[in-house]
């Protein structure tokens, strides 16, 4: 059976619920090895024996370059078949260095895994096509779209072990410091909720109508490309094409036209619900739930239904 | 100094892209630069105007992606060069190789610019790839770039809007993301200009470099659009309380 290495990312004090996800994913291909940067293994011994692991590593290294360095020592000394993680900014940046230093096929962005075939399936085209991947080679790497994988839990028991590896040098990239966005809100990239606001909001101070109903069902708020470029938000929270492509369970649309490009980063939501004041606005003709109404009378009335629940 | 930047032809991201046979599709559609590559361009006529020297735009694809190569002389590169190959899905092992060669029969550069991704393969791994062949440092999803000397300042976005503030020496390779700058319109005279700007195109068999195939495409499959939405009716109160009560039970999504 092969070893799977599955990196681990943390939020705060927490494993990030994503990544339960793809540890399930992992299990279709053996078993499941979990590597952690930084922290105690022992820790979340726990949580991750709950969703299969039979190995914790605990890793050393800081910034990028070091940590691949490492990633790439633990594939060769836990005779690692796969390298998943999660296709999130840091996930996507540690398996391309990876993946570069070994020589070995990457796949990122991933929405399903062949574990026996060595295929992934991935967006093309903004995902207006799938495609399906061979990776050639002993190892692969692949980075999961998070929350395309529900997770299932598997017990399992696991040893906790720490790595020694050389870290190597940092070879020309130094990180000087980490600038935390005003927001603290959720990554967008890995809520399960999201509710977007588009360039009927009018006006940055008006988004705080979505955060008040975000906060009543613990949703990330997110922006359309009009939005972001008419200074209403940050372009962290661009949804869409020159955005961030989302995979959440609920997908809330308010004032959004349905455009090709803002539907490319959110297409594979499970459910997408829009709001518009236009009956015939193109997001009617490809959504699930539609309300023909003002957002500025929706939203408020959707706050307030979630309260009462 | 000497900036490389590696742009790519894609279809523009408004085109219906329809799949035809295996792996291909109808390429009739309209081609642009990939939108990612349009900041990386910018960056470095940017750079250049500031410290001098000279920008070489440089992509790999079929024939017509000198369309794009001249897009890019148009909004300020100096020189243009175009590896002709005759698949649109290269292997990204294949391309950084391709690349790589250029460099090295042109002259080695003292910065390399390109996007973080492209938007019709979305491999999101070429830069790194040429990076490691050229054995220099690289950075993705950079959204602001300060020269100093022989290193840079840098952001990158890490999620969640966090940015991640590093110093990388110098050459190195840079992935744009948006929020880097505002690229530039091209005028009409800079587009006639363009024109008469040096423009070299070779095969990517003249390069004598090994195709790689680490990834390959097997097939693509159309996706479809969800049907119609289902319309609530009603008051304001009505269709909400309706949407949370279908969402809490019929779609368990709540």
């Amino acid at each position: 059976m092969s070893n799977i290495g599955v990196l681990i990312e943390i939020d705060g004090q927490e494993i990030k619920a994503v990544s339960y996800g793809l540890m399930t994913a992992a299990r279709t291909g053996g078993r499941v090895i979990a590597l952690i940067f930084g922290e105690d293994g022992a820790r979340f011994k726990t949580d991750l024996e709950r969703f299969g692991a039979e190995k914790i590593v605990t890793m050393p290294g800081e910034g990028p370059v070091q940590q691949a360095n490492v990633l790439a020592a633990a594939i060769k000394e836990f005779d690692l078949r796969a390298l998943m993680g999660i296709s999130s900014a840091r996930g996507r940046d540690l398996l391309a260095r990876c993946a570069c230093k070994l020589g070995a096929a990457l796949a990122l962005d991933a929405i399903e895994v062949d574990f026996a075939n060595a295929t992934v399936v991935k967006s093309h085209f903004s995902g207006k096509t799938t495609a399906l991947l061979q990776l050639a080679g002993d190892t692969i790497l692949i980075g999961l779209r998070p929350n395309v994988i529900e997770p299932e839990e598997f017990s399992a028991s696991a040893e906790v072990v720490s790595m020694t590896a050389d870290v190597g040098a940092d070879e020309g990239l130094k990180v000087l410091e980490v600038k935390k966005s005003s927001s603290g809100s959720v990554d967008l990239t890995e809520a399960e909720i999201i509710i977007t606001g588009g360039r009927p909001l009018d006006s940055a101070e008006n988004f705080n109508i979505l955060y008040a109903c975000a906060r009543e069902m613990g949703a990330a708020v997110g922006a359309s490309r009009a939005a972001v470029d008419a200074g209403f938000a940050p372009h962290s929270m661009q949804v869409g094409q020159t955005g961030k492509t989302v995979s959440p369970k609920l997908y809330i649309g308010c004032g959004l036209s349905g455009s090709v490009q803002h539907f490319a980063g959110m297409k594979t939501s499970r459910v997408i619900v829009g709001i518009n004041t236009d009956k015939d606005a193109p997001i009617f003709g490809k959504c699930d739930y539609g309300i023909v109404g003002d957002l500025f009378d929706v939203v408020p009335a959707l706050t307030e239904a979630l309260k009462a629940r | 100094m000497k900036i490389f930047v590696c742009v790519k032809h894609v279809p523009d991201t408004a085109a219906n892209i329809k799949v035809v046979g295996e792996n291909g599709f109808d390429e009739s559609v309209k081609f642009v630069m990939n939108p990612y590559d349009e900041y990386a361009v910018e960056e470095a006529v940017r750079t250049v105007q500031k410290n001098g020297g000279e920008v070489v735009a440089v992509s790999v694809g079929k024939p017509s992606a000198a369309n794009t190569v001249r897009s890019a002389l148009a909004v300020g590169a100096d020189r243009g060069i175009l590896v002709k190959t005759d698949t649109q899905f290269l292997d990204s092992e294949t391309t950084a190789l391709a690349l790589k060669a250029v460099m090295e029969q042109d002259g080695a550069p003292d910065l390399i610019f390109t996007g973080k991704q492209s938007v019709d393969s979305e491999g999101m791994q070429t830069h790194y790839r040429l990076a490691e062949k050229l054995g220099i440092p690289v950075a993705s999803e950079v959204s602001s770039f300060t020269l100093e000397n022989s290193r840079a300042i840098i952001a990158c976005e890490v999620g969640g809007g966090d940015r991640e503030v590093m110093e990388i020496s110098l050459p190195c390779v840079i992935g744009a993301t948006k929020g880097l700058n505002e690229p530039r319109y091209p005028k009409l005279p800079d587009i006639l200009k363009a024109k008469k700007k040096p423009f070299v195109e070779m095969e990517l068999s003249d390069l004598g470099i090994a195709m790689s195939s680490l990834s390959s495409t097997i097939n693509l499959t159309q996706v479809k659009e969800r049907g119609a939405a289902k319309m609530l009716q009603g008051s304001v109160e009505d269709m909400v309380a309706d949407l949370v009560n279908r969402l809490e039970n019929e779609v368990k999504v709540l």
